[in-house]
């Protein structure tokens, strides 16, 4: 019997029964759909994450103060901080991949001015922090050279602070006055928008770290050195940063680094393998109702070899062979699970455009994942409609004739 | 005459757990081409394991059977599918047609798992063997929508359309009233004098008189294996209907 005549048949018996060829392709189309929709969240998220931390800025680099090792303790990191403000000169005077250098320090204070109270995050950094972390000004000016040397009492306020703080005046020029001390806005940040989990990138005070020093915090050690590379291969830096660094801390060949250098790539990679677990663990959730749909299959399809014994033995009689009534079963099975596939995909798509039109994500219709769903969902009716198509070939013509 | 069926010593045993049904002891038989036989006897006679061994649906547990004087008992269950597909006919007793299916597809059935001849034109074949019972009018009837007598015909269709070798009927009027009965032993006549070899499965006397051939069985064995003055099922029906 030629494939075209059993696949005729199997959707003659499909169409002859649509309610339950419906009900049973639900399970596979439910599974498919999910699948496709859980990647597709999943997928989205993930990259707006990688888009977030791109918004950090370009070639960034961040050293942070390494783990001090004690009797083979590891205390964690920052246990033992040795950054300080002369690693960063050191920096700036010896490397040559470096195209801007910012030393990073910050604490959370209480913020006073217009007869507003805030309460946010104050940082102190150098003149170039802004061109490092790719921050551009709504209005005013970002503090100078000059400026960080002098030690002026100025801020920038991130937008979040802009509008809490003054919220019907224009900031610039304004005096605000951070844990008691009167500073002057010089300028005030354009929005970077929600940060990755949900911490907002607009709710901070920029400073000269100057300033900082010796007004706010009196402590010496840096939260972080943060890094502009003037090249693409950021490895090439880093080295070159370890280097001076290893230097400038004196330290001998046979110890370990007193610091970590990280970069964006590392950043978003950390961020994404959470993102892609995520994805990882939708998918599998969703998987597993696609399998529960295949059982659904297997289910009827067994229902439907018990009610169809007498014409199995008919079919038998007149010249079938075991292997016709295999194959007449397992294309059955498998075509009630490629048309649920189908109709998942299709569904999976409306249910994407719809999200993407009423919400702001931005989810994605990937076709690994649509080839995925729709091999899964074949492998599946392969699977569990074997069992019972075996069954069916395995019947006794003359007992499957006589079976009322 | 050309010799269609040979069965020598034919045995089969039935086991059921320890105990052994001895269902044929030993059956001897040859069927030549254009030969009407009914074969008779009461419920456990054997008649039934009997067609089914004919009909290549069972195999005989000794004994040799010869099919157009082959030996099929070396042949295995593919081969065996072959054989009812294009060299045996069957019909039932209740009919067994293919439900929700049209009178011309059910016909078509047994050209679908017809791998020698590669026939393109189902349709005409399933057609002229339905034209052949009556039934030009019915194509697409379903069953559900036929007479008993006509579903009987279908069935008789489906049993002609690949040209067998032999149709085996196995109680063909066990679920029909008198006339329609005759109607469908009148069929069978004159597919016979088309030299058509038929085998009839039927326990009523009143049927058996339609063959040439009368074989009695009981018990396993053939008891008794005659020549008959065939009657005319067509005139019968006359007779009735007067």
């Amino acid at each position: 019997m030629k494939i075209s005549n059993t696949l005729k048949i199997a959707f003659k018996n499909i169409v002859k029964n649509k309610t339950r060829s419906f009900l049973t392709s639900l399970g596979i189309i439910i599974g498919v759909g999910s699948v496709i929709i859980m990647v597709g969240i999943g997928e989205a998220t993930q990259r707006n994450i990688e888009r977030e931390i791109a918004s950090l800025g370009t070639n960034l680099i961040i050293v942070y103060p390494g783990a001090f090792r004690g009797g083979g303790v590891s205390q964690g990191t920052g246990t033992f901080n040795r950054l300080s403000i002369k690693d960063v000169e050191n920096i700036k005077t010896y490397s040559k991949f470096v195209e801007a250098v910012s030393p990073v320090i910050s604490s959370n204070e209480q913020v006073i001015g217009g007869g507003n109270n805030w309460r946010t995050t104050v940082y102190g950094v150098s003149e170039d922090y802004a061109e490092i972390r790719d921050y551009k000004l709504a209005s005013g000016v970002f503090f100078t050279e000059q400026d960080v040397k002098a030690g002026k009492n100025i801020v920038v306020l991130g937008k979040d602070v802009a509008d809490a703080v003054f919220p019907d005046d224009e900031p610039v020029g304004k005096s605000i006055r951070i844990s008691r001390v009167p500073c002057k806005v010089v300028g005030v940040l354009e929005s970077k928008g929600q940060g990755s989990f949900q911490m907002s990138q607009d709710d901070l005070i920029m400073m000269p770290y100057t300033t900082f020093q010796n007004k706010i915090n009196q402590n010496r050690f840096l939260r972080s050195i943060d890094i502009k590379s003037s090249i693409k291969d950021l490895s090439v830096t880093q080295e070159e940063i370890r280097d001076i660094l290893r230097n400038s801390h004196k330290l001998p060949d046979s110890s370990e680094d007193d610091f970590r250098i990280g970069n964006q790539t590392e950043i978003t990679e950390r961020a994404t393998s959470v993102a892609s677990l995520m994805t990882l663990l939708l998918g599998s959730i969703a998987a597993v109702s696609l399998v529960v749909g295949g059982i659904g299959i297997m289910n009827i399809m067994l229902v439907s070899v018990t009610e169809r014994t007498r014409e199995i033995g008919i079919r038998l009689a007149v010249g079938a062979r075991k292997r016709d009534i295999l194959m007449q079963f397992l294309i059955e099975a498998l075509v009630l699970s490629v048309i649920g596939g189908a109709l998942g995909i299709l569904i999976s798509f409306m249910v994407l455009l719809i999200l993407n039109n009423f919400t702001n994500t931005q989810m994605v219709i990937n076709y690994r994942t649509i080839i995925l769903a729709v091999g899964f969902s074949g492998t599946i009716g392969i699977f569990f409609g074997f069992y019972p198509a075996r069954k069916a070939s395995k019947l006794n013509p003359i007992d499957a004739l006589r079976y009322e | 005459m050309q010799r269609v069926l040979e069965l020598k010593d034919l045995k089969k045993n039935y086991y059921m757990g320890d105990y052994i049904v001895k269902a044929l002891h030993g059956i001897n038989l040859k069927i030549d081409r254009g030969d009407f036989v009914a074969v008779m006897g009461a419920s456990g006679s054997g008649k039934s394991t009997l067609m089914n061994i004919l009909g290549c649906l069972d195999k005989p547990t000794e004994g040799d059977y010869f099919f157009e004087n082959k030996n099929i008992n070396l042949l295995n269950d593919d081969e065996y599918a072959e054989i009812r597909n294009n060299k045996i006919g069957f019909v039932f007793q209740g009919f067994n047609l293919l439900p929700r299916t049209t009178a011309i597809e059910n016909v078509e059935l047994p050209l679908f798992y017809d791998r020698k001849k590669e026939k393109k034109n189902f349709k005409e074949l399933a057609a002229s063997a339905l034209k052949k019972v009556g039934l030009q009018d019915r194509l697409h009837h379903h069953p559900n929508k036929l007479s008993g007598g006509q579903q009987q015909r279908v069935a008789i269709a489906r049993a002609l359309v690949n040209d067998p070798s032999v149709i085996l009927a196995d109680e063909p009027t066990g679920n029909l009233d008198t006339a329609t009965s005759l109607d469908i032993i009148s069929i069978f006549q004159q597919l016979n004098q088309q030299k058509i070899t038929i085998v009839l499965v039927t326990h009523e006397p009143s049927i058996a008189v339609y063959a040439k051939r009368i074989i009695n069985m009981r018990d396993g064995h053939i008891i008794d294996d005659k020549k008959t003055k065939q009657r005319s099922a067509k005139q019968d029906l006359k007779k009735i209907q007067e």
